[in-house]
């Protein structure tokens, strides 16, 4: 597509990035057809091709008004369109330009909006704060309005995690939700290394993820400086890899090497961070896991997360997994679709999110699973919030 | 004129919920063209409704305020069918995407005209049926805009355009009538209105509810891609094919600019050395596909085909299939912008053509990536330009116009199966004469007297031919200029 920046930003890296992001466009719009919300609304302000539009629009110097912002905030980031896209256009990163310099210049969101985001910024990325704010929910579980207690996880038990003993080692990015909404998944993933001869060692700390799709690029990566800082010394002492269970972190830990890559500071070690970061999927494939003799006799659904099939590009790997330890894994349809959790999505955008959900676990039941399986923290609880099938973190199930 | 906007808009308001009728520029932008992007223009309004009364409602407001209405599917069109009118209603049709009954036996589904093409199979699949119409562009483009443009695909060579697959069409005049064209059964008495209605590119109705033919799936169809070390060889191996008697479920070829850039995409295993590739799929019984499989490698082998691969299995078929269908876009990861031509040729001039294209391409100074389908002699040559390069577009133009021209010369037409839309509007005049024009003029107003419904597209005025003659004149005349066209 013909592009004409404005000189705003056409000299910057931020400007150079999305002009040659621009031009590998030919607005084909085969990006509409799995692009979630513009199936749910048919609007081209909806689908990729539309907000690459207004991106577009707003880096060549036009007024950016309410409108932009809304579409904007309406994408999920689930990547699909870049799955589909001929042509190679990087939508994720023009989506998080697109974002931060719609920040700078629309008008301010309303006063609600502005409150719901600070108070998530100020929450979710501590996991010390959210851990406490958890606690509490549960306990007020009994006594809350039925939709609110629908989200709330509940307490399960936890897998111990077993005490280093290998000469092989890798370390954990735990995040921020999930130690506390989720503990048995990291400890389950422990387990499975330690039987397969690696010791698994937990780092604590949110990638950023959150902060920097919201966007607030700052706290987003100094969230990232400070991931990186905690797996700094068991990388520095060997550890083969920076391994990341949510698949919604791990996409964010390997674009660490991208997005610090003007830090003087953190280039280089950003670099190797991203290096070594695997999916928790693909240091279990090379694990050369012995297959179950026995069928388990068990149906499972997978829904495969955007982080992990768009945003990593992972495909088929976990079904595997599941299959080799002796689950059927049903096909359902639309696996290529979101199911409206989307980091803070379901949280900003509830209306589309619940309708993503709702067509998401229909898809999922039509399989009649026994279980549903994920490889997202966000995933499984937004998932879990509306259906009485369990839903497990894959590697919980191995 | 800013007046008649606000008014409308309130009007429109009242027909539509708010956010269902865009009117400012910011929301207007990104509708202002299709996936012709050379061609731009901000509509006055864009509106958004999901159901007849809607369409219906707009559209005699739009009569009595003399407002022009372009009706919009996905935009997926490379003829620039969609594109807006600075004064004009953009009358956007993909909330419409329900299917709303599936008849088995019949083998007909009715469904509405914001559903995608493919999603058309993915829904009787499970039926063994299928929708055989398939434009590259099959996951995102709607049957409406379909049966708009009558448009091809791979698999038309075998069963047709959309012309070919189409029961009955339902659409809106301008005055808001609902017409029902064409019905139920094959045949039916009178004019055969839904194939008029077919590749009418909006200018007499605007359709709202298509009944798709459906074809049951065949037993096996298999693939086989062969390489060539010249692309003349290639052309030869079609016309073998064909002339042996057998029609190919799909017979296409690519040129070397285009392997590359799809192979890049795909993996397809694309022979990226090779000048051309003939991809020929056959499908039927499995007997019938083995035995012509055999015949159309002889045949391939005997042009100088230097290599040739069969599909193993239906995923090596996909694979083969998907670098072909995202051959237009892919061509993105080598040129900033292409510009896609849709001429066609008699098949035994296949090769002729080629070294034509090749020589006005060096002529013009501009790469030319040829994606087509050969079978049916439907070139669609990808002229590959720089839109930030001052002047490249206006010579873009200049080079399609040429190679339009030379499919006509050689016994031709200037589109296949993409339209004409404005994109080849002045090539209309070389390739018909006045009173042809003037008859398709009448046949527009007798739909749509006042002239509303997407003006300025697919028909030229004879006064635009006039002006678009005297400027080409030099530019050589046409050969044989005592044959009638077509």
């Amino acid at each position: 597509m013909q592009t004409a920046l404005a000189d705003f930003i056409r000299e910057t890296p931020r400007g150079r990035e999305a002009d040659a992001i621009l031009r590998k466009c030919v607005h084909c719009g085969l990006c509409t057809a799995t692009c979630p919300t513009y199936r749910l609304l048919g609007n081209e302000l909806d689908s990729p091709r539309g907000r690459i539009y207004l991106i577009k629009r707003m880096l060549e110097g036009a007024a950016v008004g309410a409108a932009t912002q809304l579409h904007l905030d309406r994408c999920l980031g689930c990547r699909a369109c870049e799955s589909t896209c001929p042509s190679g256009v990087e939508y994720g990163r023009l989506l998080e330009s697109g974002k931060i310099v719609a920040e700078q210049n629309a008008p301010q969101r309303g006063a609600k909006e502005r409150a719901l985001r600070r108070l998530i910024l100020a929450v979710v990325p501590h996991e010390k704060r959210f851990a406490f704010l958890l606690r509490i929910a549960q306990k007020l579980a009994p006594v809350l309005p039925h939709r609110l207690r629908a989200k709330i996880p509940h307490q399960r038990a936890v897998p111990a995690w077993p005490a280093p003993r290998h000469r092989r080692r890798m370390v954990m990015l735990r995040g921020c939700v999930q130690p506390a909404a989720a503990p048995a998944i990291d400890a389950a993933a422990a387990q499975l290394l330690d039987e397969h001869g690696v010791s698994l060692l937990g780092a604590g700390g949110c990638c950023g993820g959150v902060a920097l799709h919201l966007p607030a690029a700052k706290k987003g990566l100094a969230l990232a400086r400070k991931a990186i800082d905690a797996c700094w010394p068991p990388v520095e002492q060997g550890a083969e890899a920076v391994v990341v269970s949510a698949s919604g972190c791990a996409v964010t830990v390997k674009e660490y090497a991208h997005l610090l890559r003007d830090d003087p500071a953190y280039a280089e070690k950003a670099r190797v961070v991203s290096s070594l970061a695997r999916d928790l999927s693909e240091v279990a494939a090379a694990l050369n896991i012995i297959p179950a003799i026995a069928p388990r006799n068990l149906r499972v659904a997978f829904h495969s997360p955007c982080t992990l099939q768009h945003g990593q590009k992972i495909t088929g790997v976990v079904e595997r997994l599941l299959e080799d330890a002796g689950y059927t894994v049903a096909a359902t349809p639309n696996h290529h679709l979101c199911c409206g959790s989307a980091g803070t999505y379901s949280l900003l955008q509830p209306g589309l999110s619940r309708q993503l959900l709702k067509n998401k676990l229909h898809d999922l039941h039509s399989a009649a699973p026994d279980l549903i399986a994920t490889a997202n923290i966000g995933c499984l609880l937004h998932l879990q919030s509306r259906t009485a099938t369990p839903v497990r973190h894959w590697v919980e199930l191995l | 004129m800013k007046n008649k906007k606000l008014r409308l808009l309130k009007k429109l308001r009242r027909i539509l919920p708010a956010e269902a009728v865009l009117g400012d520029e910011e929301r207007l932008r990104p509708y202002e063209c299709d996936a012709l992007s050379a061609y731009r223009r901000l509509p006055m309004i864009a509106v958004l409704p999901d159901n007849v009364e809607q369409v219906r409602a707009v559209l005699q407001l739009c009569a009595r305020e003399r407002t022009p209405v372009v009706a919009r599917g996905a935009g997926t069109g490379l003829s620039g069918g969609a594109l807006p009118r600075t004064d004009g209603v953009l009358l956007v049709m993909a909330k419409f995407n329900r299917i709303l009954a599936v008849d088995e036996h019949n083998r007909t589904a009715t469904v509405q005209p914001g559903v995608t093409n493919l999603a058309i199979s993915e829904a009787v699949a499970h039926l063994g049926l299928f929708y055989a119409p398939d434009p590259s562009s099959q996951l995102a483009c709607t049957i409406g805009g379909n049966v708009a443009e009558n448009s091809g695909g791979v698999h038309c060579l075998k069963y047709g355009l959309t012309v070919h697959n189409i029961m009955e069409v339902k659409a809106v005049t301008m005055d808001g009538a609902v017409l029902t064209l064409g019905g139920r059964a094959l045949d039916a008495p009178g004019f055969d209105l839904a194939a008029l209605i077919t590749g009418s590119e909006g200018l007499l109705g605007v359709i709202v509810e298509v009944t798709v033919k459906l074809l049951p799936r065949p037993d096996t169809a298999r693939v086989l891609l062969a390489a060539f070390d010249r692309v003349e060889k290639a052309g030869d191996g079609v016309a073998a094919v064909i002339g042996a008697g057998i029609i190919p479920a799909g017979l296409e070829m690519m040129d070397n600019p285009a392997i590359r850039a799809t192979e890049e995409f795909t993996g397809a295993g694309y022979p990226v050395e090779a000048e051309a590739i003939l991809l020929c799929e056959v499908d039927g019984m499995a007997e019938e596909v083995a035995a012509q499989m055999e015949t159309v490698e002889e045949m391939l082998r005997q042009a100088g085909a230097v290599h040739i691969r069969a599909a193993r299995d239906e995923r090596e078929r996909a694979l083969f299939w998907s670098g072909r269908k995202g051959a237009f876009p892919a061509v993105g990861r080598i040129s900033p912008d292409y510009y896609c031509i849709d001429g066609t040729i008699p098949r035994r001039e296949l090769g002729r053509v080629l070294r034509r294209i090749k020589e006005l391409s060096a002529e013009f100074n501009l790469r030319v990536a040829n994606v087509f389908h050969a079978g049916d002699g439907n070139l669609h040559p990808l002229i590959l330009y720089d839109a930030n390069v001052p002047g490249e577009l206006e010579r873009t133009e200049q080079l399609a116009a040429a190679i339009l021209g030379h499919c006509v010369e050689v016994g031709g037409t200037i589109t296949g199966e993409h339209g004409v839309g404005v994109e080849k509007i002045n090539q209309m005049c070389t390739q018909f004469n006045a009173r042809e024009l003037a008859q398709m003029h009448a046949v527009k107003s007798a739909f749509d007297p006042e002239g509303l419904l997407n003006p300025g597209k697919a028909v030229p005025t004879l006064a635009r031919c006039a002006e678009f003659g005297a400027m080409h004149v030099h530019h050589g005349k046409v050969a044989f200029p005592e044959l009638e066209r077509f």
